[in-house]
């Protein structure tokens, strides 16, 4: 450690207090809310049959053993993972054709621009038809949510990619391609990781719509089960494992970023 | 004296949705190896159009533009690519010309070496200076070993005092790698500082109104110490008059 002045070191002290003060509230807040719900439950002010109860949420997670919890969010995790992959890979690859043709993406606009309004969980139906009951329909719905964001948010980076950068590739007499692969592709890391922090939030939405609809197993199905057979701790405790799930996955993404970037931009 | 760059009755016109735009008419000359030659004109009078034509990212619409060798070119900004070394920014030209090998990547690292840039190679752009990052600009399209170096408005981004050494530094490097070079600005005292001869355009459509050679009386200076000389004063007043500038 270098030398500091009594300024710096005074300023240091208070950045670190406002950071743990930040954390003990968010601590609180959540401590709070659990201990008020488990609470009120055990006092009979709100029925814990119909709002669960953080202890018996406790319990279902502890007895992963019997209830096949584990399978469950293995499912879901492996149809998101699945559908988010296939998305990223098929989303990039029509962008980049829709960047590489200008004719094909004038052509396409409209069709893009309706399916992107268009609410996807209404080919939900037509999806379990066409591929089939299972967990191929779950991630063709997770797809049918994320890809059409992808290839346009995709292609409206790769557009926009700095016209005097791909000038001076094309002076060195670069291809189109050349340019993609030099240029374009990697001035839109960015775009692509902002992307990827967006999708991974919409695949799973597509996934739990996708179990709703049809499966027989993942955390969406639990939910829908849970409901119907008026089992509220198994519906809570599919939600609680859910948003941790949700969590997870973005800080992965956000890590996987971090590594990129390192290793792309030194330090 | 070979010639390496001729321009035959060169005509281009640009089809915009609103229009025709006459970009350049009837533009003949010459450049013979070794030269540096100076463009200037007004804006928006088709310098870097020209340039275009020259590097053939550009057919002209009529007339021809015959160029012996290869051309290289440099822009305004120096368009270091952020996410490479300077080492990969520098090999990036011959990368896309299929020309990284031994050889070409030897001389790249010689030129890194005799530029001042060798102990920065491991560096990212958005750490050097912005001479520096000009200077590696320059070795990345210096690397690809054209005959004839296209510089466009290749210090206008740099403040003035760094747009000054720039200048000279680069000037020094074109001579001693003994570059035929065209440089397009629209900074008069630039333009007569940097060159052995001037070709000045007219406003839109760009023909050619001037074509002198220029001659000061010490032979071997810098474009800074160009500046000092009688004979630059005497080129600044007549092509400022004949720029007719108006506000």
């Amino acid at each position: 450690m270098s030398m500091c002045s009594p300024n710096r070191l005074a300023y240091l002290k208070k950045r670190r207090r406002r950071t743990r003060m930040v954390r003990f509230c968010q601590f609180m807040i959540l401590f709070l809310f659990i201990g008020l719900w488990e609470g009120l439950a055990r006092v009979g002010v709100i029925d814990a049959f119909l709002m669960s109860q953080p202890s018996r949420v406790w319990r279902t997670v502890a007895n992963f053993a019997n209830n096949n919890l584990l399978n469950h969010i293995g499912v879901t995790l492996f149809e998101t993972v699945a559908g988010f992959a296939i998305g990223v890979v098929l989303g990039i690859l029509i962008a980049f054709i829709l960047w590489y043709s200008n004719f094909l993406a004038k052509v396409s606009e409209p069709f893009l621009v309706v399916l992107n309004a268009l609410p996807k969980i209404a080919l939900g139906p037509i999806i379990i038809i066409w591929v089939g009951a299972g967990m191929q329909a779950v991630i063709v719905m997770a797809l049918a949510i994320s890809l059409v964001v992808t290839v346009m948010e995709m292609l409206n980076g790769f557009r926009n990619t700095d016209a005097e950068l791909i000038k001076m590739a094309r002076t060195f007499g670069a291809s189109r391609l050349q340019t993609f692969i030099k240029i374009t592709f990697p001035s839109n890391l960015h775009t692509l990781f902002n992307c990827l922090k967006i999708n991974i939030g919409l695949t799973l939405v597509g996934v739990i719509a996708g179990e709703f609809l049809v499966s027989r197993a993942g955390l969406g199905y639990l939910i829908v089960y849970g409901g119907q057979v008026f089992q509220m701790d198994l519906v809570m405790t599919s939600v609680i494992i859910l948003a941790v799930v949700a969590a997870l996955l973005y800080r992965m993404v956000v890590f996987l970023e971090w590594v990129v970037m390192r290793a792309v931009k030194g330090n | 004296m070979r010639e390496i760059l001729r321009f035959c009755d060169v005509s281009l016109t640009y089809q915009a949705e609103n229009g025709e735009v006459d970009a350049l008419r009837d533009i003949n000359f010459e450049v013979y190896e070794g030269e540096l030659v100076s463009i200037i004109g007004p804006s928006g009078c088709g310098k870097t159009t020209l340039l275009s034509l020259i590097a053939g990212l550009e057919p002209p619409t009529n007339g021809e533009v015959i160029i012996s060798g290869t051309p290289g070119y440099m822009l305004q900004k120096d368009n270091l690519l952020d996410w490479r070394t300077i080492r990969g920014n520098v090999l990036l030209g011959l990368e896309i010309c299929g020309k990284k090998t031994p050889e070409g990547i030897r001389y790249v690292e010689n030129l890194l070496k005799t530029y001042g840039l060798w102990e920065f190679r491991d560096n990212h752009p958005s750490q050097l200076s912005g001479g520096m990052r000009q200077r590696a600009a320059l070795i990345r399209t210096l690397a690809v070993k054209p005959e004839l170096l296209l510089l466009d408005e290749a210090f206008s981004a740099l403040d003035y005092q760094t747009r000054l050494v720039v200048a000279d530094d680069v000037f020094n490097i074109l001579r001693r790698e003994k570059k035929t070079s065209v440089i397009v600005t629209h900074d008069i005292a630039e333009g007569i500082s940097m060159a052995d001869r001037l070709i000045m355009l007219s406003k839109r459509p760009g023909k050619v109104q001037t074509n002198i050679p220029l001659k000061f009386e010490a032979a071997n200076t810098t474009p800074l110490k160009r500046r000092e000389d009688p004979a630059f004063r005497e080129y600044f007043k007549m092509i400022w008059e004949g720029l007719d500038v108006h506000v």
